[in-house]
């Protein structure tokens, strides 16, 4: 049919539609995306009237990669279901984790209490009444042992979600991995390693911009010559999406920031096939499943074309977007929480028919507290159900070719690269954080959602509609205020114990290399092996490096 | 009538600020002066600002379970400095419905879990506020 043909057999379906809407009128005036985009009633070849197959998807495994980034994808192995958790104490952690593995969890996600994430030691003032509460206390290598304590380093592959003290928990982590006699090269695994977000959205970054961006690149370096199975950076959307940013927002953001760190990379002298197949991403699941879908494709084809027309990057997987899913914890509800698992399971899908290659569910009971240990099992079930029973693992992209996906696909790689390009003028993405472009973008898109939930206009089961008279929820996990006390115990036999001579003479080595432009991990490795703490690494690094000032926006 | 001078605090190492600056912008929106602190906040330097800025009500937001620490030391301060009995005190967050009794007792006037709304906080505080915007 020709494309006038195509248009007039539309418009006699339009005023079809026409007539029956004169009777019956739609629900809604206009419907939406988050975006505020509108979303059309039907989608039909015309709304994609220049695709083109071979250029515009290609098979899955090739450029540029719509399809997804393995020929097979989960045919030959399901995503890693990587479920994130620690809190409380390493021993606490280290037996949450082995449960997690018993429940069939393939990989360990570890999350760091808020001291750990910005590099303070459990008995500093600053981090009393946080030690333990949202992820585990990390102090020393002594605590690193504990968490891995039983837990073959060679077997498992671990995510650990640090960012400003990212050098330090890596270097513990190949501490913890010599001692169990695992060479550095059998280690497999991946550190968030994001500070731009941080700067954007998460809160926990310690130092400025530019030495931030120096040991990103050192961890690239040291990791290609020493580590070369980590991915030594998630280069993360979650967070974004998490602070109120539309699915076009996360993936322009995101990828802003990654173009950052390659540029940042290049200019340090890298070749960039050297250290970008270690590139991976960390995207949102939301609740709107086929916009989800088209928004990894889009990021995945986006990512390609960037990697190789504007870096000329040669090695094919230098050109692959791999990414980590976790769903979204700002749709969850406090009100009838077990609503939620419904609400993860579509996001699960969104993830799997996107082709994620990990993924974390949020548990049901995540906006009242950290989950227990019975909704977490829920949570990884979900994802299991949906890997064994629900068939859509079973073909690749099996969404491929739906006017409604791939005309989206192609609305939000486009509308991304848009955004791309203000960011390209602002000079790039530390700039336009600097000039708080990001932060006011995520900040209106979160203030209009707010705003839609409050006038009605967004239904959220349950919240605003579908109310019932609720019990308060029982049974919550709760951290004993005691671990505060046993952590700072714990640091005060370690530095009784420990060869202070050892440590000092560390720290001063690492307090010149800071000052240098050599590169900073074997330093730090030292300064990890002799039990210098966390919080006198990064002293260390604070003294010559400064620390970040926010730019507050509302 | 003078508008409310209301603080927004972020205290503790919690980054999650969304809350904080929707509630932020609700309440310019509503007419209210707004000074946001940012994040990372110490009670003390929450208590300071508060009397720095004369504000008619300290609004916290905290989601990192660090509550019970924090927001009870906010209001000791606000005593100590002899202003507690002008300024209104809030929190809101992922706080557990068995913690609000205690924060409550311990001088929280009121306590926002998710899923309140922006309309809902506004009018709160035009409802209780403890001096007169004479």
């Amino acid at each position: 049919m020709s494309g006038k043909d195509m248009q007039d057999s539309f418009n006699r379906w339009q005023e079809l539609v026409n007539k029956t809407l004169s009777r019956f009128p739609e629900q809604k005036e206009r419907y939406a995306f988050d975006s505020g985009a509108c979303v059309e009633r039907l989608y039909t070849p015309l709304d994609a009237p220049d695709f083109d197959y071979e250029q515009d998807l290609g098979y899955p495994g090739q450029y540029p990669f719509t399809r997804g980034v393995q020929p097979t994808m989960y045919r030959g192995k399901h995503w890693t279901m990587r479920m994130y958790a620690g809190f409380a104490t390493a021993a606490e952690s280290n037996k949450r984790y082995k449960y997690l593995i018993e429940q069939g969890s393939m990989g360990l996600s570890v999350a760091f209490d808020l001291p750990t994430q910005m590099g303070y030691d459990s008995d500093d003032p600053i981090s009393m009444g946080e030690v333990g509460k949202v992820g585990v206390a990390i102090d020393s290598l002594a605590d690193m042992e504990i968490l891995f304590g039983g837990i073959p380093l060679d077997k498992v592959s671990t995510s650990m979600t640090i960012n400003a003290p990212a050098p330090v928990l890596l270097a513990m982590y190949i501490a913890v991995a010599e001692k169990q006699g695992v060479p550095a090269d059998k280690l497999n695994g991946t550190i968030q390693n994001d500070i731009l977000k941080e700067y954007i959205a998460r809160g926990t970054y310690i130092f400025p911009v530019k030495p931030s961006m120096r040991l990103i690149t050192n961890i690239f370096e040291y990791c290609s010559k020493h580590v070369p199975r980590w991915n030594t950076i998630s280069i993360s959307g979650y967070h974004i999406r998490e602070a109120g940013s539309t699915a076009v927002q996360e993936v322009a953001f995101t990828l802003a920031d990654g173009i950052a760190y390659v540029q940042a990379a290049i200019d340090a002298g890298q070749s960039i096939d050297d250290f970008a197949p270690r590139l991976s991403f960390f995207f949102n699941a939301h609740n709107n499943l086929l916009e989800e879908v088209s928004k990894y494709r889009a990021a995945r084809r986006l990512w390609a074309k960037i990697m190789k027309e504007r870096f000329g990057a040669k090695d094919p997987k230098s050109w692959q977007l791999k990414f980590h899913t976790q769903t979204a914890g700002c749709t969850l509800t406090a009100q009838q929480p077990d609503n939620n698992i419904v609400r993860v399971a579509i996001q699960t899908l969104a993830a799997v028919l996107g082709g994620t290659q990990s993924l974390h569910t949020n548990s049901r009971d995540e906006a009242l507290a950290l989950p227990t240990e019975e909704s977490v099992m829920i949570a990884l079930r979900t994802q299991q159900i949906v890997a064994n029973e629900s068939g859509v693992a079973d073909s690749v992209d099996p969404l491929a070719g739906s006017y409604y996906i791939e005309s989206l696909t192609t609305s939000i790689e486009n509308e991304a690269a848009k955004l791309i390009a203000r960011i390209d003028d602002l000079g790039g993405a530390p700039a336009a954080i600097e000039k708080g472009f990001i932060q006011q973008e995520i900040m209106d898109a979160a203030y209009k959602y707010q705003k839609d939930i409050e006038d009605g206009g967004k239904i959220i089961v349950g919240l605003n509609k579908y109310q019932i008279k609720e019990e308060p929820p029982k049974g919550l996990l709760r951290v004993d205020p005691a671990v505060e006390n046993a952590q700072k115990e714990r640091i005060a036999r370690l530095k009784e114990k420990r060869d202070n001579a050892l440590v000092g003479e560390t720290l001063k080595n690492l307090e010149k290399a800071c000052k240098s432009n050599e590169n900073v991990m074997p330093y730090i490795l030292e300064a990890v092996k002799a039990y210098a703490t966390l919080g006198e690494i990064c002293n260390i690094m604070r003294g010559v490096f400064g620390e970040y000032k926010q730019n507050v926006i509302i | 009538m003078r508008p409310i001078r209301i603080l927004v605090a972020k205290p503790g190492l919690d980054g999650h600020d969304r809350g904080a600056k929707v509630l932020a912008r609700a309440f310019r929106d509503a007419g209210m002066e707004v000074i946001y602190t940012g994040l990372r906040q110490t009670p003390e330097m929450i208590a300071a600002a508060a009397i720095q800025e004369d504000v008619d009500v300290v609004a916290m937001s905290i989601l990192s379970g660090a509550h019970m620490h924090l927001l009870p030391r906010v209001v000791r301060l606000l005593k100590d400095e002899g202003v507690y009995d002008d300024i209104l005190v809030l929190g809101g967050g992922v706080i557990p419905k068995e913690d609000i009794p205690l924060l409550k007792e311990a001088g929280i006037q009121e306590i926002f879990t998710p899923g309140a709304t922006t309309a809902e906080v506004i009018e709160y505080i035009q409802n209780n506020l403890k001096r007169a915007l004479g």
